[in-house]
This record gives C-alpha cells, sequence and structure tokens, in this order.
C-alpha cells in the first residue's frame, strides 16, 4: 500500500461501496459485440444461450452464499426492488387471508414506504420499537401477532447501526404461527454468514453495490419449500418463472454474481481484516469524552460504527470532517437538526444536543487512512467543544436540560 | 450543503485559530462584562456572545468581545461575523445592528437567515445584560 493518502477518505461502505476490479472486469465482458451481450431470454441463437449460461451461473454464486436453492433467487433491479416485491407480493397474494403486517420502525425506506402504501390500500402495520441497543426481539414480534397477521418483515443488519437481528428467534415465532417472514438482508452478504438451508426466512432481499458489485440489480430469494408464492409487480414476458419481467441485464447480473462469488471466498479474510480496523478505531476514538456509541455494541457488525458526539452539532462537525466522506445520523437539510428516526426510535435522550456519524469500512480501506480519519476527527471534536457552549456548560457541571431555552 | 465560499473559509479560520477570532469566555459576574445567550439545543443552535465594556460617564464602549457558538457552519461565521463588527462601537452603536449586515456580508441563502437573526439577538441580550448590571 502507498503512503500517499488521497482525499476525501471513503468512510461510508454501508452507504454504498466500490466495484471490486474483478467484478468490473467481468461486467466490461459482457457488453459489447466481442463479449457476451446476449438476450439470455433468446431461445433461438447462441448468442441468447452463452447469456442465458452466465446468468444461470451467477444465479448459483449467488445462491451459493446464502446456501439455498439457484432456482429460489430472483434477479431484481435492487434491494429497493426486492423488498417491494416480497411485500406487496404477499399482501396482494395473501389479502384473503388477512391484512395485517409486522415490521419494525427502523427498517430502510425501502421497506417502510411499501408498508405505508399498502396502507393506503387498507392494510394494517405494526411497526414495532427496537429496544434501546436497535435490536428487535422476537417476543416483541410474537406480542404483535394477531388472526389477521400474514407477514412479519425485519431487517436483518440494520444499515445506520450495523446491529444484527435474531433472524433464527424472529423466523420461528413466524413459522410457529404460520406467517410468512421477509429479510431485508441488503447489510448482510459478504460481512455474517448466511444459511438459507437453515434459517426460518421465506423471503430475503439482497443488494448487489453493497457488496463491491454494480448498482442496479439484486435479488430476492423466494423460498421453494415450504412454498412461497408472490404476485408479481412487473408485468411484460414473464420473466424469472413470472416474478420479474423485464430483459434480465446481462452485465449486471453476472457483476452481481462475481461480486457474491468473491465475498464467500473472502468473507473470513475480509473480516478479521475489518474486525481489526474496527477495534482499533473504536480504542482510539472512545478515548474522546463523553461519545456514545449508537446500537448494541456487542450484537453488531464490524464495518459499521455509528457514534454520537456530545455536545457538538451535526452539521458543523460534517464540515470540519470535509476530507472523510462519511454518513450523519442527523439530516441536515433543513433550517433545524433533524437526527434520523432510527436513532430517534432508540430514544436516546441527549440525542439533540449531539451528532451521530456512522463510520463504514471496507475491503479497501487502508490503515494509513484510518489513523488520518483519527487525526481530523479528534482534532475537529476538540475545537467544536472549544467552542461549543454546551461542552463548557457540562465541564462547569451544568445540566443542559435544567436550564430554561428560549426556543423560537 | 450549500455553503458560501465566506462561511467556509470563516469556519475554517475560527476551528484553525479560535483565540484569534475571540472564541472563549470572559468572568460573566464582573461588573463590565455583559453576557447573552440565545438558542436552544434543541434547535441545533445555542450562541454565548461576551462583551466587555470599558465606560466613559455614560457612554459605554465595547473593548473586547468573545463568544461560543454550538451550530451549523453558518451559525458559527455569523456569530465572527458579528464579533468582527462589535469591537470599538458604542452599545448605541452596537445596538443598530441588523441580521441582514450579517447575513449580505456571508451569504446566507434563505434557509440559514436566522443564524443571522440569532446573532442579532445575542448583542441585544448581551448589552441588556451589561446594562442591568450598571
Amino acid at each position: 500500500m502507498s503512503n500517499e493518502i488521497k482525499l476525501p477518505i471513503y468512510m461510508d461502505y454501508a452507504s454504498t461501496t466500490p466495484v471490486d476490479p474483478r467484478v468490473a472486469k467481468k461486467i466490461s465482458d459482457h457488453l459489447t459485440l466481442d463479449g457476451n451481450f446476449g438476450n439470455p431470454a433468446s431461445r433461438s441463437h447462441k448468442f441468447g444461450w452463452k447469456a442465458e449460461e452466465a446468468v444461470e451461473e451467477a444465479r448459483s454464486h449467488v445462491a451459493n452464499l446464502v446456501n439455498c436453492d439457484p432456482r429460489e433467487i430472483v434477479w431484481t433491479s435492487g434491494a429497493t426492488e426486492a423488498d417491494n416485491l416480497a411485500i406487496k407480493g404477499i399482501a396482494n397474494f395473501y389479502k384473503d387471508n388477512g391484512k395485517h403486517i409486522i415490521t419494525s420502525k427502523i427498517e430502510h425506506k425501502a421497506v417502510l414506504d411499501p408498508c405505508r402504501q399498502l396502507e393506503r390500500d387498507g392494510f394494517e402495520i405494526t411497526y414495532l420499537e427496537p429496544n434501546e441497543g436497535g435490536l428487535i426481539a422476537p417476543e416483541a414480534v410474537s406480542d404483535a401477532i394477531r388472526e389477521d397477521t400474514i407477514l412479519v418483515s425485519i431487517m436483518h443488519i440494520n444499515n445506520e447501526l450495523g446491529t444484527i437481528n435474531d433472524l433464527d428467534g424472529i423466523g420461528k415465532v413466524a413459522r410457529k404461527n404460520g406467517i410468512f417472514f421477509h429479510v431485508d438482508a441488503a447489510q448482510s452478504t459478504g460481512k455474517v454468514d448466511i444459511d438459507l438451508g437453515n434459517l426460518p426466512v421465506d423471503l430475503m432481499s439482497f443488494s448487489a453495490h453493497k457488496t463491491y458489485g454494480p448498482k442496479g440489480i439484486g435479488a430476492l430469494f423466494v423460498r421453494r419449500k415450504p412454498r412461497v408464492r408472490i404476485e408479481a409487480q412487473i408485468h411484460g414476458g414473464g420473466h424469472e418463472r413470472g416474478m420479474r419481467s423485464g430483459t434480465l441485464p446481462t452485465h449486471q447480473i453476472v457483476g452481481m454474481g462475481e461480486a457474491f462469488k468473491l465475498a464467500k471466498e473472502e468473507m473470513h479474510s475480509d473480516k478479521a481484516r475489518i474486525q481489526s480496523m474496527h477495534d482499533r478505531f473504536y480504542e482510539s476514538v472512545s478515548k474522546i469524552k463523553e461519545i456514545y456509541v449508537n446500537g448494541d455494541f456487542t450484537n453488531k457488525v464490524s464495518n459499521i460504527l455509528n457514534i454520537s458526539f456530545a455536545y457538538v452539532e451535526g452539521e458543523s462537525l460534517i464540515m470540519a470532517l470535509k476530507d472523510i466522506a462519511v454518513s450523519s445520523g442527523s439530516a441536515c437539510t433543513s433550517a433545524s437538526l433533524e437526527p434520523s428516526y432510527v436513532l430517534r426510535a432508540l430514544g436516546r435522550k441527549d440525542e439533540l444536543a449531539s451528532s451521530s456519524i456512522r463510520f463504514s469500512f471496507g475491503r479497501f480501506t487502508t490503515e494509513e487512512e484510518l489513523d488520518y480519519t483519527l487525526t481530523l476527527i479528534n482534532h475537529a471534536v476538540e475545537r467544536l467543544r472549544e467552542l461549543s457552549p454546551l461542552w463548557e456548560m457540562y465541564l462547569d457541571g451544568i445540566d443542559i436540560d435544567s436550564v430554561e431555552w428560549q426556543t423560537h | 450543503m450549500a455553503y458560501s465560499k465566506k462561511v467556509i473559509e470563516k469556519f475554517e479560520n475560527i476551528l484553525n485559530e479560535p483565540e484569534k477570532f475571540n472564541v472563549g469566555r470572559f468572568d460573566p459576574k464582573e461588573a463590565n462584562i455583559g453576557t447573552g445567550m440565545v438558542g436552544a439545543p434543541t434547535c441545533g443552535d445555542v450562541m454565548k456572545l461576551q462583551i466587555k465594556c470599558e465606560s466613559k460617564g455614560n457612554t459605554h464602549v465595547i473593548k473586547d468581545v468573545k463568544f461560543k457558538t454550538y451550530g451549523c457552519g453558518s451559525a458559527i461565521a455569523s456569530s465572527s461575523e458579528l464579533v468582527d463588527m462589535l469591537v470599538g462601537k458604542t452599545l448605541e452603536e452596537a445596538r443598530q445592528i441588523k441580521n441582514v449586515e450579517i447575513a449580505e456580508a456571508l451569504e446566507l441563502p434563505p434557509i440559514k437567515i436566522h443564524c443571522s437573526v440569532l446573532a442579532e439577538d445575542s448583542i441585544q441580550q448581551a448589552i441588556d445584560d451589561f446594562e442591568q448590571k450598571q
């Protein structure tokens, strides 16, 4: 690795990852006249057959990573579409069995927004509260089940916190009650082992671009035994066994396949490296006073670390860290500070006077980048606190909650 | 974040050389100090402004200023812009400072105008505090 650091430093792998060069090579082999450009649905010539072969090989790689049958993988345009297809697909197909769905308050918008849409269509949705660590307890799911519940949709790894839900526990509750269980696993592939051969999960959404594959491609796992049926949301040719029409984008599919193949091969070495970076990062950051890790520290992936810096305002921290690409828990697009709905659901009392930042590392993060980031964080937080009247009050022993603020 | 060059420059200067840019505190109990604190943590900005005055009869002149601001880059820059305007002014003159002057100097976008309003409030409050002590 070279010692020269290219700025800004990318610390936002949970948002998207760069495409692995090996994946990029595979993609470019499936585009031009010299390459494998055919339509996989063409039955009458070799161009089609070759493309179909590539698509099926990629399907096997995806299935192989999560231990399911390749026939259980349906290509979609990404995890958002996979979530939509799973939730609306189940709701539309099984609506005569009931119109109640259970999900959680800290799901990705790709799950929450389809649920909102279903509410407008007459479904009832229960949004479970996470515990203070950001986890959904199987008991909470169990307590929310009604006679007319048809689906439980709970994410595997939370995108803002990195916390890992107990899929086995939640799935067992769903199975026992004869309810379908959908899982958004966009953040999971290549980070933790997924064994669909044993997990009581009926539908699972995947994304390529969080795992060093291209954007615009994802997949939905739809279990065959016991059989799960969904109503298609996109019609036009009956591709993907009628569940998702549209010409298959061979280049993106082989990209996802290659990315998932690499994830399978390299997950354990990637994981060990990222774990050690995470530990070093945390050890250093935890020396800063009044910082809090958001999400259950003992039950999360090591590539995501969400930290609140008390008495420092979010937008100014992002501005002071302009050489690091991170994601802020507070959406600072408006005049007032708005903490993310995920952090708000954790019920952290002091979050309005602090800013949270999600750091996420990945395959290409270097030790040098990590060190540089740490130096910048230390400097920025120290200086912004020096500038913060709230920090001054904290040092003086004044509880900022006891002050009568003149809100405006 | 669409910040003007001026806001970014000011913000970075303050962060790099806080003392040079009047970041700090005076003892609020001293008779010649006026302290104003406006805003709220829940709104995302809190400004604390302190003026140190020299009095000749009934005329009080601002000799030195310290500030601390919790808030976005525009809030921090607005405080600092105000601070730059204050030294050497009499309290009467300082009372006349309007938020528009700050907003224009920093080219604040409409969504950040409230930062300049807060800065204006902070000097009014600091003067009130000083006058109450006299």
